[in-house]
């Protein structure tokens, strides 16, 4: 490699470094590292592929290399499960993009000041569709979001078994396990899974009515489940969950809250959820962040682990501010005596979920929610009529059902693959994770889904189905 | 300084923007769908009778209703009321540095904007190589076995390491016994922290003269409890803890597992590798130290590696090559399953991966010299000022890519504070500097990082607007104390944000509480 300056490095011009090493009065560099001791010291130099300092060259580089990829504005892909295709409206990404928000790091509220309202605008419109008056800064995911409540359940109430319903993503299930440490931590959570109703897809009531007690903690559905059912006895749940001097805690989709009741309205003491379906790509998974909202009570205000930022006044008489709120109880303010922990989260995404927010509008989540449902509906119609295929859940659901093709004599390994080689991403594999539940897959439709694209998948899995192996 | 440089003339954009919900008119719409398709429409009926009718939701969220472009110009406003790093951005801890506005481009394009986690490994084969090669890379730069970018930050990278020791501690029989973790007050709160999330306790090593706890104390802290040690080295202070690897020696012969939080690597890329010191794991920041963007505090990455003999633990899904071509493994079954769902932020670990290739071996240990001898540089400019002091002075050896100051002398000297001087150094164009994290062991603390990316220019610049800051503080403090004066937004009132009947966490919660006055 020429020894040349590197267009990240201003200071990589050795006139430059000369001036530098003069003015401090070191001869070198390296004595600049006089601290580290020898003996500590690397014997072996970096053995790294070569540079490719130049754009272009990095440029070809790295999209021969992603050009490997196939993805789901290419192909016509069902996937859901967590992370969801829905459409991005193009300020979404412009705004998301600016520079000021993609560089800045802290700031002050004046400095940043931009950056703060559009925090706090993030908060407020979500506080909106949830039905909320707190939120708090996203967190990572949404299974995150989902062990931080739980502990903030256990915390405010010092119990510690929580329920959580037997459809539940195992994914996300992994990740709260983590949250409720295993059992031989003095505070672990225990896991009561809530019995699926097989028939209807829904939580047995019964079961979950029998366990809920005196020692549970926290009682947690979803709104739509894994499966994409509508949890129809969630507001039974709740006051059975209050009677016991429990939490109710419910996490939701929020692109369904057009349609669907906010969760408060049947009793949800912590909402929580993802934020990737309001204006944030899929990015392989890198699209996703949690929130958790509450009521405005300062029981629960006490228990946060995120930031939160409150509007307030300034210096000037009558202009509005915003500042962080109670970051003493935060790990930057206190430690290992903090509520948990935070850190970097995904506070861009929440500057996108506040354009998305602000498009949309009542009627854009009415609109949009209407389109899901109906799509998904009419899919679920359509593919329940090819032979051995059924759509073996009652109960209702949103965008997202699960299709049993057990009777078809085929895995679901077999057909995704068939369809992949048509062009088409299937549904989620269900077999391996429920394996029980036989060949299943859990398929999702959106608004950016048509008509035509659904006929397409009906079309191609009778092909398939009918194919003669 | 060769030649003072002059302080330009600076002023944000102010825009006196409303808050969003002000800017509601009723019927405007900022986005349209496609109309339902009438096939569909007549298959499936009226839409809002799929949902049972307990749970239709029955009043409409109080949205605001705007036009496209007036929901652009509102958030166009809200970025140019953001400094962000438009300015000079020396913040301490952070290591800002250039994001290649290349890599931005690169991932925001369908072959990795539009993919799904969950789709076949075989349509992933350009984003799975990529997570490899930079596995690879993490491992020559640390000298560790493996690498996962699930975490979503530094601070889950630390919760990722608890959960291992968990783990580790507990497939051996011990982690009823093993329930103490070692960290210094200079190491990262998230170090703390997470060790407490994960249920473990606290032992925090204060710093000594030399600015770092000594042996002794490490020592009299380590027992047949030590669960792990956590550590940053060099700390915060830009000194480097000499004893590091009796330290790691120590608590391996006590049976702990030691952590190495790489958030100050900058400085010590390419001279160091933790596994060489003796550690069993470490953390690379891909959105600080790796040219990702902070994006205001994510979305991040928080690369963890660990040992072959850590590497059962680690969550999956965990990227494997066979033959050229790349597969996901769940998982071993000792694994602790996942801190986070999916890969992580892929998008950033591309970036990364970016990053690496555009800086090279070469590249990568020249900004590591470069972020030093900027430091050094800095220092020595800095400590010329009056009111400044830095930590440790006693200690006679260059810094490495930090240096912990202290405006304790003007703050005696003037009533000046910090957090006056942060406010006014904004009016510069000059982005606040970090203080310190909790607790403050030196008064009145500011931290600066110059790192690789700054000119020679903007140190100068930012060491001059500090000079001039520090001079307006002796002889016309009102200035500082006031300020800022360039800024959209004067001084916070910080009252009503500890006080539950005034702060206001969303719009509604402030017009329900102005109402109620």
């Amino acid at each position: 490699m020429r020894n040349q300056p590197h267009p990240f490095m201003a200071n990589s011009v050795s006139a430059i470094q000369q001036e530098m090493l003069e003015a401090i009065g070191a001869k070198t560099i390296a004595e600049l590292f006089e601290q580290i001791p020898t003996d500590h010291r690397t014997q072996s130099p970096l053995d790294l592929p070569p540079a490719l300092a130049s754009e272009a060259a990095l440029r070809r580089h790295l999209l021969d290399t992603l050009g490997q990829n196939s993805h789901c504005e290419g192909e016509l892909s069902f996937l859901g499960g967590g992370c969801w295709r829905h459409h991005v409206p193009a300020i979404c990404d412009e705004i998301a993009r600016r520079s000021e928000f993609l560089t800045s790091v802290w700031g002050t509220p004046s400095s940043d000041q931009g950056r703060y309202q559009a925090w706090f605008e993030f908060c407020s419109q979500l506080g909106e569709l949830v039905d909320c008056d707190l939120v708090g800064l996203p967190v990572y995911t949404w299974g995150c979001a989902v062990g931080h409540a739980l502990r903030m359940a256990s915390r405010l109430n010092g119990r510690r078994k929580v329920l959580v319903p037997e459809a539940l993503d195992p994914e996300r299930l992994l990740v709260i396990r983590n949250y409720c440490e295993p059992p031989e931590m003095a505070r672990h959570l225990s896991i009561v899974p809530m019995r699926v109703d097989p028939a209807t897809g829904r939580i047995d009531f019964a079961d979950a009515a029998a366990k809920i007690g005196e020692d549970t903690a926290a009682v947690y559905l979803e709104m739509p489940n894994y499966f994409g059912i509508i949890e129809e006895d969630a507001e039974r749940l709740a006051a059975l969950a209050h009677a016991a001097g429990a939490e109710m805690i419910v996490g939701v989709d929020p692109i369904s809250l057009g349609l669907l009741a906010p969760p408060p309205s049947y009793g949800a003491d912590i909402v929580v959820g993802t934020t990737q379906p309001l204006g944030v790509h899929m990015y392989g998974g890198g699209g996703l962040g949690g929130f958790i909202a509450t009521r405005d009570e300062e029981r629960y205000a006490r228990e946060y682990p995120t930031l939160l930022v409150s509007m307030t006044g300034t210096s000037r008489a009558g202009e509005i501010g915003f500042g962080l709120s109670l970051a003493e109880q935060s790990s930057y303010g206190s430690r290992e005596h903090g509520k948990d922990w935070t850190g970097n989260s995904v506070y861009l995404w929440a500057i996108a979920n506040a354009v998305y927010l602000s498009l949309m509008g009542p009627q854009g989540f009415e609109d949009v929610g209407r389109l899901i449902i109906a799509q998904a509906h009419y899919a679920a119609q359509r593919l329940a009529t090819l032979e051995g295929v059924s759509v073996p859940l009652s109960g209702s659901f949103f965008k997202e059902f699960v299709v049993d093709f057990s009777a078809t004599g085929h895995s679901i390994a077999s057909i995704n693959q068939a369809l992949r080689e048509r062009g088409i991403f299937g549904g989620h594999d269900l077999s391996t994770e429920f394996p029980a539940l036989g060949q299943r897959a859990l398929y999702c439709v959106t608004e950016l889904h048509e008509r035509q694209d659904i006929d397409r998948l009906f079309d191609t899995l009778s092909e398939i189905l009918n194919h003669d192996d | 300084m060769t030649t003072k440089p002059h302080l330009r003339r600076y002023h944000a954009a102010v825009w006196d923007e409303p808050i969003v919900m002000e800017m509601s008119r009723e019927g405007r719409r900022g986005v349209l769908f496609p109309e339902l398709d009438p096939e569909v429409a007549e298959s499936v009926g009226a839409p809002e009778r799929l949902i049972p009718a307990a749970l239709r939701r029955k009043t409409r969220p109080a949205l605001p209703e705007m036009s496209e472009p007036d929901v652009l110009r509102h958030y166009l406003h809200l970025s140019q009321q953001t400094l962000g790093m438009m300015g000079i951005s020396l913040f301490g801890t952070c290591t800002m540095k250039y994001n290649a506005r290349l890599n931005e481009a690169i991932t925001s394009r369908d072959e990795v904007a539009e993919l799904h986690p969950r789709q076949h490994p075989d349509t992933l084969q350009g984003a799975l190589q990529i997570i490899h090669s930079l596995d690879l890379a993490l491992r020559e730069l640390s000298g560790m076995d493996r690498f996962v970018f699930q975490p979503a930050g530094g601070a889950d990278a630390a919760y990722t390491h608890v959960c291992i020791t968990r783990a580790y501690h507990a497939s051996r029989g011990e982690l009823e016994t093993r329930d103490e973790i070692i960290t210094t007050i200079q190491s990262h709160p998230c170090n703390p922290a997470t060790a407490a999330t994960a249920g473990f306790k606290v032992i925090t090593l204060a710093l000594e003269e030399n600015g770092y706890p000594s042996v002794e104390a490490l020592k009299s802290a380590v027992s047949g409890r030590t669960a792990a040690l956590m550590v940053n080295n060099p700390d915060d202070m830009g000194i480097y803890n000499p004893h590091i690897k009796e330290w790691v020696r120590i608590v391996h012969e006590a049976g702990g597992l030691c952590f190495y939080d790489h958030a100050n690597f900058n400085g010590v890329m390419s001279r160091i590798r933790a596994q060489e010191l003796g550690f069993d794991a470490c953390m690379f920041m891909l959105h600080k130290t790796f040219g990702g963007p902070k994006g205001g505090g994510g979305p991040a990455v928080g690369a963890y590696g660990c040992s072959a003999a850590l590497a059962p633990y680690l969550p999956g899904p965990l990227v494997v090559e066979r033959d050229g071509t790349y597969q996901l493994e769940p998982g071993s079954g000792s694994s602790i399953g996942r801190v986070r769902e999916f890969f992580g932020n892929l998008q950033t670990v591309i970036k990364a991966y970016a990053w690496v290739r555009a800086m090279g071996a070469e590249g990568i240990a020249a900004a590591a010299d470069l972020s030093v001898l900027a430091n050094n540089y800095m220092t020595q400019e800095l400590m010329k000022i009056r009111g400044v002091t830095c930590s440790h002075p006693h200690v006679e050896a260059w810094r490495m890519e930090m240096t912990r100051f202290s405006l304790e002398t003007l703050e005696q000297e003037t009533g000046v504070t910090v957090f006056d001087v942060q406010n006014r150094m904004v009016d510069f164009g000059v982005d606040a500097f970090w203080l310190a994290h909790e607790p403050w062991i030196v008064p009145q603390p500011f931290t600066p990082e110059a790192g690789e990316m700054w000119s020679k220019e903007d140190i100068d610049t930012w060491i001059a607007v500090l000079a001039q800051i520090c001079h307006e503080a002796y002889t016309t403090p009102d200035i500082v104390r006031n300020a800022p004066h360039n800024h959209p937004a004067g001084r916070i009132d910080t009252g009503p944000l500890e006080d539950p009947s005034r702060w206001a966490m969303t719009w509604r919660a402030h017009l329900k509480k102005r109402a109620a006055v």
